[in-house]
């Protein structure tokens, strides 16, 4: 009985060590997700978007859902100079929603539930984000950290917090999907721990909150890459339409 | 009384499983750095070649789907509307031959209505003339007859007179001494039978 609910978050090598200089890049279980769910992404789109019939098949109008979905989430939030940055949204909603749609599946793996990997896609935005705000706005895009309207007197440390909040962006973006995700397949798992160890006798209960977690986890899974594409956006509206 | 039991499992499930944990060494795969580098790479790879793809190959094919639907049903409605418009034109035209021509066979009804009218009335007043004209001879016969009728009637009575007296008295009488009578009867009696 596997009863540690942490093991379902081990990576393990699948194949042979690959090592570049001293790094060690072999093939594990988190990138045969990654691969399955970027193919699973890219077949469905691809099928989506094969033929152009007036009267769209179902898989055709999921890819046209999807895209008119992402497209109003992304006018809705950062403006029409967003558009250039629509494949990159599309992609990073697409890849965080498959990855923690595939984690739902028994015995599988959550790529999400990484922090090195939420990491590292927060901290591309916030840099790609904090370039593009350095390019269009030059040195005013520092005018970020200085509200307009706000008394002098309270401006050093408004400033302070301004800049806090913007460092920790990253963070918070990044740990917001790693803790959900970590937290909610902890939790089933434990609760699927206890249907095994109470039995036939007392394994109804938990069974029972089991399947409304599996639920309540897979509305979470589009929850939060619904969230992490929208602050996303909100980021690249900051950078692109500077307001303060 | 559902908590309690709740609780209770909790209790049970950390009672017995205690002696696995203990096995098992605890902590969080995720800050066990052995594989990060492993996993930023593929992520990288993987999550690049996905945005590649999807941008340069297939979301501009959505895209152009999309926009051609777009443009089609909206070339459908402009169509629709123009065949509507037509249509609504062709309506009025018919409608307007409909009360046109309604309105042409309300007038022709009348005029013939009023020409047979003329001619009827033409033909009653020369019937009408006819017939007066007609009363009045018959009339002017009547008057004629009525004029003649005492002469006769008293040449009758002087011929029955005279017939009488022959046969009573066996002897001829001048016709002009009865006729001298029954003209001074006729004088003296002839309105009571004649009237005017």
């Amino acid at each position: 009985m596997a009863a540690n609910p942490m093991t379902q978050f081990e990576v393990y090598r699948i194949g042979p060590e690959i090592k570049i200089g001293a790094f060690d890049i072999s093939f594990t279980n988190a990138s045969l997700f990654m691969v399955v769910s970027s193919l699973a992404i890219l077949l469905i789109f691809n099928l989506g978007a094969k033929k152009n019939s007036m009267l769209p098949n179902k898989i055709q109008l999921l890819a046209e859902l999807s895209y008119t979905f992402v497209s109003k989430m992304i006018s809705d939030t950062a403006g029409s100079k967003a558009k250039p940055y629509f494949a990159f949204i599309f992609s990073l909603f697409m890849f965080v929603l498959f990855c923690n749609m595939f984690g739902m599946i028994p015995y599988t793996f959550t790529v999400t539930s990484h922090i090195i990997v939420t990491f590292v896609l927060a901290a591309f935005i916030f840099i790609g984000v904090t370039i593009i705000g350095f390019i269009k706005h030059g040195f005013g895009y520092l005018k970020l950290f200085v509200p307009s309207g706000v008394p002098i007197v309270l401006l050093p440390l408004i400033v302070v917090i301004e800049i806090i909040s913007y460092l920790s962006r990253p963070i918070s973006l990044s740990v917001r999907l790693f803790a959900n995700m970590m937290a909610g397949h902890t939790m089933m798992k434990v609760f699927g721990g206890f249907v095994i160890s109470l039995g036939i006798v007392g394994g109804w209960l938990p069974l029972t909150f089991s399947v409304a977690l599996t639920g309540l986890e897979i509305l979470v899974a589009f929850l939060q890459a619904y969230v992490f594409a929208i602050l996303t956006c909100i980021y690249l509206n900051d950078a692109l339409n500077l307001h303060h | 009384m559902i908590k309690k039991f709740f609780f209770q499992l909790i209790f049970l499930y950390l009672f017995f499983s205690k002696e696995v944990f203990a096995a098992e060494s605890g902590g969080m795969p995720q800050l066990d750095p052995e594989f990060w580098v492993s996993q930023v790479f593929w992520l990288t790879l993987v999550f690049g070649t996905l945005y590649i793809v999807l941008s340069k190959l297939i979301l501009p094919k959505i895209s152009a789907n999309l926009e051609l639907r777009k443009s089609q049903i909206q070339e459908n409605i402009e169509a629709a509307d123009n065949q509507r418009k037509d249509s609504e034109l062709k309506l009025k035209e018919y409608d307007d031959v409909i009360s046109k021509s309604k309105l042409e066979s309300k007038n022709f009804f009348n005029d013939t209505k009023e020409k047979t009218l003329k001619t009827i009335n033409v033909k009653r007043d020369l019937l009408e003339k006819q017939i007066d004209e007609e009363i009045k001879k018959a009339e002017n016969e009547i008057d004629q007859l009525r004029k003649s009728a005492p002469q006769k009637i008293n040449k009758i009575a002087i011929e029955t007179s005279s017939e009488i007296l022959k046969n009573l008295i066996g002897a001829e009488i001048n016709n002009s001494s009865i006729s001298a009578i029954v003209d001074d009867l006729f004088k003296k009696n002839g309105g009571k039978y004649y009237g005017n």
